[in-house]
């Protein structure tokens, strides 16, 4: 039987060893990150992968948080509703579902959604390529694999995500609406009205710059995970995996920056 | 497996001898001096030397994990070596920058195990691939369709242009694999297990194939393998590669008359 110096001690050693590969990845991500500024700003440019990544993450993610988007909107007026009536503030519904969707919980949702559909597609993707030598391949052939297949794709996560938000910011309101339409008689017009009089540019510039963070996250922890996947099948299901832990993740470490940062401004 | 394909072309293993020292008086196209590479405590390469003659096929032949393939990844600059020097074409591997390497390696063929098709391409598109970065090699060609039919109907599969690689057959891969490797016209083209997961038919058809294209574009090919049958037919030359070293050089016939007790194991049916 192990005595407790040998516990605190094989304990210290599992502490150790977990606060080690921490710093490790945290500065392989880094790298990566830097050796993505890197190639992108470097010719050849891969426009025509990059359209094509574009469509893929962004046309294809639109039903997803299409309805998403809606159910929220929809859930979110359904649930305030009884506490509103109560405080007789139910007319302030339109503009505390504009504002909580268009400066958080539009971003945040839709870039958790991107991160389970994207980030995991992106990693098991670029994983399989990389078991089955497709990415060797690339580089024998003389064309930089990480300018193809990563700057290419966190570039089209980047500049996709904002447009998803607000994609989903739209249809999540749609939903509230129609609820307030059915359940309180308030016309889709005045509704829209009310929303866009209450949300200012304080609430819409910041939760767009933080959307492009989200998406440069989503990429970078998808290819990152993807692209150094360990030999084997195996290899592929915890790149998958682990892109989406690590993303969803970093998604709430951004936003809680952000958040911080934009408070900053509004109290200048 | 025994694809007996020497009686076909009246080629003996006399014949091979005499041929490969007409090959050691001819220019070299690869040469590998004292490699070495470890992985942590796992010393795979420990001075492995190489040398490969213009228009020679070398076989290189080694039990699994032996170090075969970190060997011809390390010639390509997949991978970095612990120690030695690589130079293939008259040019030092270890010493080029990026453009370089990549010049070089328009030159270079690699045939993969899995034959690494890109699976989101169709066959057409994987085979313009390498086209993309190496067009002033071919005469900065616009229409790239003549080449890509071209080298398709080499492996005589012209008509899958269009498909996509989960359509095609393991050994179709295969064909189409060395189709992309054929398309920039290299000077010497490395076969990473050509055989491997193949049934001996299909195998038989891509050794073949490769004895054709090496008469037809006059390359110099590098063969990892551990297919006996396989050696035994296309190598003109051969080198056994046991703990990291080149254990023993010589034709298939000398060395499957070896009494070596390492070197039979490799011949022993």
């Amino acid at each position: 039987m192990a005595t407790w110096q040998e516990m605190v001690n094989s304990r210290a050693n599992t502490l150790l060893k977990g606060i080690k590969d921490f710093v490790v990845e945290t500065g392989e991500l880094s790298y990566f990150a830097g050796r993505f500024f890197k190639e992108t700003l470097k010719p050849p440019f891969e426009f025509k992968e990059l359209l094509r990544q574009c469509y893929q993450m962004g046309n294809r993610s639109l039903v997803l948080v299409g309805v998403t988007g809606f159910i929220i909107g929809l859930v979110l007026t359904l649930q305030s509703r009884p506490t509103l009536i109560e405080f007789g503030a139910v007319s302030w519904m339109p503009n505390m579902v504009g504002i909580s969707i268009v400066r958080e919980i539009g971003p945040v949702i839709t870039a958790l959604i991107c991160a389970g559909r994207i980030a995991s597609g992106i990693g098991a993707e670029l994983g399989s390529m990389r078991v089955t030598e497709q990415i060797d391949a690339m580089e024998v052939s003389g064309t930089n694999p990480f300018k193809y297949l990563v700057v290419t794709r966190i570039l089209a996560t980047t500049l996709m995500l904002p447009l998803l938000v607000v994609f989903g910011d739209i249809i999540a309101l749609y939903g509230s609406a129609l609820v307030e339409n059915l359940k309180g008689d308030v016309s889709f017009q005045l509704y829209f009205n009310t929303v866009f009089d209450a949300l200012s540019y304080g609430d819409l510039i910041p939760a767009t710059i933080k959307s492009f963070f989200f998406g440069f996250v989503i990429g970078l922890v998808g290819c990152y995970k993807g692209y150094y996947c360990k030999k084997g099948t195996a290899g592929v299901g915890v790149a998958a995996n682990t892109a989406v832990v690590t993303a969803s993740l970093l998604l709430f470490v951004v936003d809680f920056i952000a958040v911080f940062v934009s408070d900053i401004f509004y109290e200048l | 497996m025994n694809y007996n394909m020497e009686k076909d072309d009246n080629i003996t293993q006399a014949q091979k001898a005499a041929s490969m020292e007409t090959i050691e008086t001819k220019k070299l196209v690869i040469n590998i001096k004292d490699l070495r590479k470890s992985f942590g405590d796992n010393h795979v390469l420990n001075g492995f030397n190489l040398k490969l003659h213009e228009g020679e096929n070398l076989v290189v032949m080694g039990k699994s994990g032996s170090g075969k393939s970190v060997m011809i990844k390390c010639l390509v600059g997949l991978m970095q070596a612990d120690s030695g020097y690589i130079e293939v074409m008259g040019q030092e591997v270890n010493t080029l920058d990026q453009d370089h390497l990549d010049a070089l390696r328009a030159d270079i063929g690699f045939l993969f195990q899995g034959s690494a098709l890109y699976d989101s391409m169709t066959v057409r598109e994987n085979l313009e691939f390498p086209m993309r970065r190496h067009k002033e090699k071919l005469g900065n060609v616009v229409d790239t369709e003549p080449l890509v039919l071209e080298a398709l109907e080499n492996v005589g599969l012209g008509h899958t242009m269009d498909l996509m690689p989960a359509e095609l057959s393991g050994g179709m891969k295969r064909r189409v694999a060395l189709a992309r490797t054929l398309i920039l016209k290299p000077k010497v083209i490395l076969y990473d297990e050509p055989t491997s997961g193949l049934d001996p038919i299909t195998a038989k058809e891509i050794i073949e194939l490769m004895r054709t294209i090496q008469r037809k574009y006059n390359t110099s090919s590098l063969i990892i393998t551990h297919d006996v049958d396989c050696a035994r037919v296309i190598s003109e030359r051969m080198i056994l590669l046991v703990d990291g070293i080149n254990y023993a050089e010589g034709t298939f016939a000398q060395l499957s008359a070896s009494t070596d007790p390492k070197v039979e194991a490799f011949f022993k049916k």
